[in-house]
């Protein structure tokens, strides 16, 4: 039933695709109904979705549908995992197709736009419903191709162009990698279904191979490092109700893909992979966030910062892993749910904040945090919405940042009871890396939202900024409530998420107290618990009574006064606090070493009227140190292999002859042939 | 092991192909080559009747009388008349000096020797001998293609790389006469083709030395 509901959305979703082909560049109305039908074609699907994952644990439902390989057709499956992603797709594309609707009418070509926007939502359902590796590579690879057509949108960038490039090659190298790895898993027999692949067990060298293949190609989708090095040039390019689609959705997409081979395909994953993913993930986590806080431009913050966050839900799935080998099955549990957590945690903040991203750079056309300031005069609503993202993904109490970070926490804390020697070691220091990481992305969201939204405005256009228009304003506050109640309830989600680890892991964590009011129990009660509401409620009042007495005891009137200046009177608004500044200390810190960080202050000679000059140099290793040099390495062989083109006709002979001699002598010198 | 007569005749002829080949690497007149080339076929005709003879299929009989009339006949007639017409300069140009080419080429027919001997343990004597004389036949036609710089010398190298096949196929018992024509028949077209070719190069660039046409192909060499 649930099935068939989805399914059709995914038609509704294509139709619109196909309409929008004609009708999207016929006006602002066009745009808006078409946008608005996607809307709605994704709350059925969302509803669908937890419908069914709420109705488990019923058996999962399937369907065959007569396309794709002739011998094969098209499978289809809907199990607990596939509703809880299908929600989070779904909700997360409602959302930004609502928000759409805004922002269509600003969008100078919305054919560019409008139809694979919707082809990409129908892609992306598709991935988590397939149910063979054909289906599933297929789907696959039209989301990244369709993703890739969005970041295309606004191709008169030269900057754009390079961000699809870029994008286009990660994106084929992963999907070849999960070709590879699906080969592996269909074994010599060659069948794809998932059924059959789930039903025949690997040998562990094989498995391995697999293993590690699925890694490196949803990791590249996902942007786990060293192979992110696309999404924070791409995710910024597409526009922003896009960018909040790829950043927030799309990666969650990639990470289905990893549990779902890794824990369903595969059987149980063996325990050195746990080592792969904590290190990966630790290492992901801050390398992601401290690139964020050293970034200016909002966008590419954002996108950096997803990089931090697929860090911190790796680190969840490897501890998941690392504990069912183990035999601690309640922790895995744990963990597991944790990591699943987070994922619909950060497509919620991650959208909301990319929404609002968009709202101020439709306001005011900039990109760059160090021309913004004082939006909180001109745009309160999108100020307070983005307010409430930052808080979420700062992992502040009460919202729900806050609950998916202390239960990846609470499983690092069950790690000393792990009787593997290196494990013990390891996940204490990734747990450490994990910590650094979410003080860090704190500090870099107290950089964004002050920068961008405080303080005065930094350029004409900051200053003249607009409140965006209401169904823009409603599409985040719907975020944020999301953001708001997940926080407030958490054990209404961890319940909702039993059915998904049971399938997985063979366990559940304990059912969580029905009443709102009572605290969230992640082992026992003993050890720790968390109630958001009652964090809430203590914020709330004691603010609120804070609030009061300083209005009783000092002063009830408002007053606007200039702000303190340090007894230095400068009139421009660039002499404030800027991105920069705020990020030099931690710069100097992390910085030197990570990014080369090299600061240089030339200062005029005495009597010179010169203004002092400060050069800043940092450098991407990653990109430096691997990208560069493999782009090099190819095409140093390309150049030298396209000699080949343009040999004489004997030379040609010669190499037929030289080739058939050496299989000759290959086949004669052979041990056993 | 005694073998009878039937197969030292066999070896024997098949042994004078690749000799024959021998002959057709170190010759450095075009004229001299095609004699050698009528030769090369001649044998390959006797090779073949022998076949047919000792297997008792007399459909190889057609096999042996179209390499007797083609390959013996037609092609070196034609190609002599080739050279006429076009005046083709008749000493041939070698990319790799006589000696060493005559050395590499003793290394193939060893290398022939070892790659099929083993691989053809369970098969008779004949078809053992006559597949391992097949493929040096085979090599020693590539390396004529290989070392030679003239278009007429390629095409005959070319020629006798496929009385190579021929041998190979009539020294397996049982290959059907289908294919057998067929190879004839690719190779005939083949011929006639190159053999076009050969006037259009020379119409075109009075030569038909292929080096002088790697100036025309692409931006560079």
């Amino acid at each position: 039933m649930a099935l068939a509901a989805v399914l059709a959305t995914m038609l509704g979703q294509l139709a619109v695709a196909l309409l929008a082909i004609g009708l999207a560049g016929r006006g602002a109305w066009a745009g808006s109904v078409l946008y608005a039908a996607s809307a709605a074609a994704g709350a059925i699907a969302t509803l669908a979705a937890l419908a069914s994952l709420l109705a488990a644990p019923a058996p999962p439902e399937t369907l065959i549908l007569p396309f794709g390989l002739p011998w094969l057709g098209a499978h289809l499956r809907l199990d607990a995992l596939a509703a809880f992603f299908l929600a989070v797709v779904n909700f997360g594309g409602a959302i930004a197709a609502l928000y759409g609707i805004g922002y269509g009418a600003h969008e100078p070509s919305p054919r560019r736009v409008l139809p694979f926007f919707a082809a990409f939502l129908a892609a992306m359902n598709l991935v988590v419903l397939a149910d063979d590796a054909f289906t599933f590579l297929l789907a696959w690879e039209c989301m990244s191709l369709l993703s890739w057509a969005l970041v295309m949108a606004h191709h008169h960038s030269a900057a754009n162009r390079a961000a699809g490039h870029v994008y286009l090659t990660m994106a084929g190298f992963g999907t070849l990698a999960l070709l590879l790895a699906f080969g592996l898993l269909a074994g010599p027999a060659g069948d794809y279904g998932f059924a059959a692949i789930r039903s025949a067990p690997l040998t562990p060298w094989l498995g391995g191979g697999a293993l590690l293949l699925a890694v490196l190609g949803t990791g590249s989708k996902a942007g786990l490092v060293p192979l992110h090095v696309w999404l924070p040039l791409a995710h910024p390019a597409a526009p922003s109700h896009v960018s909040a689609l790829m950043s927030g959705v799309m990666t969650k997409v990639a990470l289905y893909g990893l549990i779902r081979i890794l824990f369903d395909l595969l059987g149980p994953p063996p325990g050195w992979a746990s080592m792969v993913l904590l290190a990966a993930g630790g290492a992901t986590a801050v390398l992601g966030v401290l690139q964020a806080l050293m970034q200016s431009e909002l966008k590419r913050l954002l996108a950096y910062s997803t990089i931090e966050n697929i860090g911190v839900i790796c680190v969840g799935l490897g501890l998941a892993i690392a504990f069912q080998a183990n035999g601690m099955t309640a922790a895995s549990a744990l963990a597991m749910t944790a990591a699943l957590c987070h994922i619909a945690n950060h497509a919620l903040f991650k959208s909301l904040l990319f929404l609002g991203a968009g709202a101020v750079l439709t306001a005011t056309g900039e990109r760059d945090l160090e021309r913004l300031g004082g939006l909180i005069h001109r745009m309160p609503q999108t100020s307070f919405l983005f307010l409430i993202g930052a808080v979420a993904i700062a992992a502040l109490p009460p919202l729900n940042g806050f609950v998916s970070e202390w239960l990846t926490f609470q499983a690092v804390l069950l790690s000393p009871v792990l009787p593997h020697w290196g494990l013990k070691i390891m996940v204490p220091a990734v747990g450490g890396l994990l910590a650094l990481a979410t003080a860090l992305a704190a500090a870099c969201f107290v950089k964004a939202f002050g920068i961008a939204f405080l303080g005065r405005a930094r350029s004409a256009a900051a200053a003249t900024a607009q409140e965006v228009e209401p169904t823009r304003l409603v599409a985040m506050a719907l975020l944020a409530l999301a953001c708001l109640l997940i926080g407030l309830l958490p054990g209404y989600v961890i319940d909702g998420l039993a059915p998904v680890t049971r399938d997985l892991l063979g366990a559940v964590m304990p059912a969580q107290p029905a009443a709102p009011w009572q605290p969230i129990v992640p082992v026992v009660a003993s050890r720790s618990s968390y109630s958001g509401l009652l964090v809430f409620l203590f914020i709330g009042v004691s603010a609120s009574l804070a609030a009061l007495v300083i209005h009783r005891v000092a002063s009830h009137a408002v007053r606007r006064a200039p702000a303190w200046d340090c007894g230095y009177p400068e009139p421009s608004p660039l002499a404030q606090y800027s991105a920069g500044s705020f990020a030099q200390p931690l710069r100097r810190v992390f910085g030197t070493s990570i990014f080369r960080a090299r600061e240089q202050v030339t200062m005029p000679l005495p009597g010179d009227l010169r203004p002092a000059r400060f050069a800043l140099q940092m450098r991407d290793l990653v990109w430096e140190g691997l990208y560069l040099p493999l782009a090099a390495a190819i095409g140093y062989a390309a150049e030298r292999l396209n000699a080949l083109q343009f040999l004489t006709i004997r030379r040609y002979l010669g190499m037929v002859f030289l080739a058939l001699v050496t299989l000759l002598l290959v086949l004669a010198l052979w041990p056993s042939f | 092991m005694p073998h009878g007569l039937a197969f030292d005749i066999a070896h024997l002829l098949a042994g004078g192909l690749v000799l024959m080949s021998f002959l057709l690497l170190y010759q450095v007149r075009l004229y001299a080559m095609l004699n050698i080339f009528a030769l090369h076929a001649l044998v390959l005709a006797l090779s073949v009747a022998w076949q047919a003879l000792v297997q008792g299929a007399p459909h190889l009989y057609i096999t042996a009388l179209i390499a007797l009339v083609f390959k013996a006949i037609t092609i070196p007639v034609a190609l002599h008349r080739i050279i006429q017409r076009l005046g083709i300069h008749r000493e041939i140009e070698t990319v790799v000096g006589i000696g060493p080419t005559m050395l590499v080429g003793m290394g193939l027919v060893a290398l022939a020797m070892v790659v099929m001997l083993p691989v053809t343990a369970n098969a008779d004597a004949l078809a053992r001998e006559d597949l391992a004389f097949a493929l040096s036949v085979v090599l020693l036609g590539l390396l004529v293609m290989v070392t030679r710089r003239n278009a007429v010398s390629q095409v005959v190298g070319f020629m006798s790389l496929e009385n190579g096949l021929v041998l190979a196929a009539t020294g397996a018992k049982g290959m059907p006469l289908v294919v057998e024509i067929s190879v004839a028949f690719s190779i005939l077209i083949a011929f006639i083709v190159i053999g076009i070719f050969l006037f259009r190069i020379r119409e075109r660039f009075d030569t038909v030395d292929l080096q002088a046409l790697d100036r025309f192909r692409g931006e560079r060499r």
